[in-house]
């Protein structure tokens, strides 16, 4: 078990990187906590699996270090640096029985043969693979066998950290659920170190103490699901975490208001006191949970404080509903409770002033 | 349950079986027609039931070839496979050095068989030939058509030259099957070098390698075009293979009857050989699998 540090870490797969688009890993400045489970979310492409890799050691980072509790791995080969990782697709060794495949990483670095045995008995037990053990790992189905992979990353006690790389993406659904919660049932029991790649924010928020949302090649935020969700830091976060995502709409800061297609939305102090040191371009945004839609007659008698919208869908998911309304240029979505009737083909639409967020060049400002 | 049943599906067998029928069946029966009678001319023949099956299971120069034979597909077998999948593992794994080894691996492939007998006759000369004049000025006596056991040797490093390049193949296409990810997780887990060719690299190149050893074997069991250009089967019967031992049989003495009954026992001992080969391999690897 061990703290993570990543120090001025950048990473890029030109030999003479110019531009910030070179990189495929910008430079960041990261402590991960010892015990810790974090989740790396982001799109494809976002440099997640990059930054996995070398933090396991698969790749040496063209810039900056990686300390594992203060100690430089930086060129350290994966085998010298005591991890685990667990990989997209399962990785078994065919020709061996199942007990021997979850022994092999502690046979390799010369374990006694009993001290092997209570191992592979307790981590076969957790993942439910015990009557499995004398069967050859060949003939097992996609499920099993990545079952195996993370009973194999998961039998040494002594690794410093154990990376997962999108694990769960071959197994179905419901075992996903149950695996998931297996994992972090683990992690509560031994709490190692966790870093679990992944591009499922269900994944990512179940998972992690912590995530790290990562988006071209940057870490845009890292923060506990809480964080993300109430907090966003950056509009990517905003728009990818939650379902559906944070409304994000161009806006004009003017006479101590936000002005959304000439509709004024009211901002507070805090607010104009920020964003009056920012330029560049500035968005508004708010989750479609801060919203409140009225219709019908709750929207007669309008004091101008909200705006007027037309409503173009309402679309029932059973415990909510999600309400999308257009003004001018702007779709805008509300999820609205199950009760709320929405009636007519307009109504008025409220901001919720604590939770509305402004941000300058994609940045939250406040 | 109710299966339809159409058997005009037979009529799209036809011509498949009509092809077959021509190009195996026929001439096997042929075979079996002639072993089993003494033939004079085509209006005096005689039935002889087994006494041509007799005649040649006793016999001892056959049984020679035999051992020969035998002997010589062990040898040809324990030196390509081994020394193909050494070979294979060296290979590189990307950039020009891949199609630069895939055209000279494929080269010897390329050369037909009586080419190959040639290239060697010339090259192990010790008056003209490169090999056996080099050979020769290392104070090494070596004369492969005088002293039989440079004619074996001979004969086996021109097989291993031509062939090996087959069994690298086949290893490397089965090494390529192989994603990173399992070399990356084998170093994770701490795996020797060793361990990852036993456990990683030799279960994936399985199944080619059993159709290497299986078409090195019968190739090599049936050797005949590269000893006869090259040797003629001597010095003295030291290369007669049995292809050769055959041959000299039907062609030059004419004895079809033993000839065909030999034919025979030849073909059975490849056949049987293959299958069990090939059953006790492809069962090995279902072993509790259930």
């Amino acid at each position: 078990m061990a703290r993570i540090d990543l120090k001025s870490l950048a990473h890029s797969y030109f030999p003479d990187p110019k531009t910030d688009e070179d990189y495929a890993l910008r430079r960041m400045e990261h402590v991960w906590e010892d015990g810790g489970a974090y989740a790396l979310l982001g799109p494809s492409g976002c440099g997640k699996t990059t930054l996995l890799n070398i933090i396991s050691g698969l790749l040496t980072p063209s810039h900056g270090q990686v300390l594992f509790d203060g100690k430089d791995v930086t060129n350290l080969a994966p085998e010298e640096r005591n991890i685990a990782q667990v990989f997209q697709f399962p990785v078994i060794y065919d020709t061996m029985t199942v007990y021997d495949n979850l022994a092999f990483p502690l046979r390799n670095r010369g374990i006694d043969e009993k001290r092997v045995d209570a191992r592979v008995r307790e981590i076969a037990g957790m993942l439910d693979l015990t009557g499995k053990l004398k069967q050859k790992a060949r003939g097992l189905g996609a499920d099993e066998k990545q079952t195996i992979s993370l009973g194999r990353g998961l039998v040494r006690d002594d690794v410093s950290a154990i990376l997962f790389d999108e694990p769960l993406t071959v197994i179905d659904p419901h075992l996903k659920w149950v695996l998931r919660r297996k994992l972090k049932e683990i992690h509560n029991k031994l709490r190692p170190t966790m870093v679990y790649v992944t591009h499922d924010q269900v994944e990512a928020l179940t998972f992690a103490d912590k995530v790290v949302v990562m988006y071209g090649g940057k870490v845009v935020q890292l923060g506990t699901p809480q964080e993300l969700f109430e907090n966003p830091a950056h509009t990517f976060v905003g728009y990818f975490i939650g379902s559906p995502g944070m409304n994000i709409m161009d806006c004009k800061i003017d006479d101590g208001a936000a002005w959304v297609d000439g509709q004024r939305i009211g901002l507070s102090d805090r607010h104009l006191e920020a964003i009056s040191k920012q330029n560049g371009k500035i968005e508004l945004g708010i989750r479609p949970e801060f919203l409140t839609l009225d219709t019908g007659d709750a929207a007669k008698g309008a004091d101008g404080n909200g705006i007027e919208v037309n409503i173009i869908k309402v679309e029932d998911l059973g415990q909510f509903k999600i309400a999308t309304t257009r003004f001018g240029a702007s779709e805008i979505k509300v999820k609205l409770g199950e009760d709320e009737q929405v009636v007519g083909q307009s109504g008025i639409l409220r901001f919720a002033p604590e939770w509305t967020k402004l941000y300058a060049d994609s940045q939250l400002v406040a | 349950m109710n299966k339809i049943t159409n058997n005009k599906a037979w009529f799209l067998v036809l011509p498949v079986f009509f092809i077959v029928a021509i190009s195996a069946i026929i001439p096997l029966m042929t075979v079996v027609n002639y072993s089993v009678q003494d033939i004079f001319d085509p209006q005096t023949r005689f039935f002889v039931g087994t006494e041509w099956f007799e005649q040649v299971l006793g016999d001892s120069r056959l049984h020679d070839a035999l051992l020969r034979q035998i002997f010589y597909t062990l040898s040809v077998l324990f030196i390509e496979i081994p020394l193909g999948i050494a070979v294979a593992l060296t290979l590189p794994r990307k950039g020009w050095g891949v199609s630069a080894s895939m055209v000279l691996l494929a080269l010897p492939l390329l050369i037909p068989w009586n080419v190959v007998g040639t290239i060697w006759q010339i090259f192990g000369r010790a008056d003209i030939g490169l090999g056996g004049y080099v050979i020769n000025l290392m104070g090494i006596d070596y004369n492969y058509a005088q002293n039989p056991m440079d004619a074996w040797i001979t004969v086996l490093v021109m097989d291993v030259w031509h062939w090996t390049s087959l069994i690298v193949l086949l290893c490397y296409a089965g090494l390529r099957s192989i994603p990173d990810a399992y070399y990356q997780a084998a170093k994770i887990d701490g795996a020797s070098r060793w361990a990852v060719f036993r456990f990683i690299q030799l279960p994936k190149m399985q199944s080619v390698l059993v159709i290497g050893v299986l078409l090195r074997f019968m190739d090599s069991f049936m050797i005949y075009t590269e000893p006869f250009v090259l040797t003629g089967g001597g010095p003295g019967n030291a290369t007669t293979f049995l292809s050769q031992f055959l041959t000299r049989m039907a062609v030059g003495q004419f004895d079809l009857g033993p000839a065909a009954a030999f034919s025979l026992v030849y073909f059975l001992i490849i056949l049987l050989v293959c299958w069990v080969f090939y059953t006790v391999v492809m069962n090995a690897g279902k072993q509790g699998e259930q």
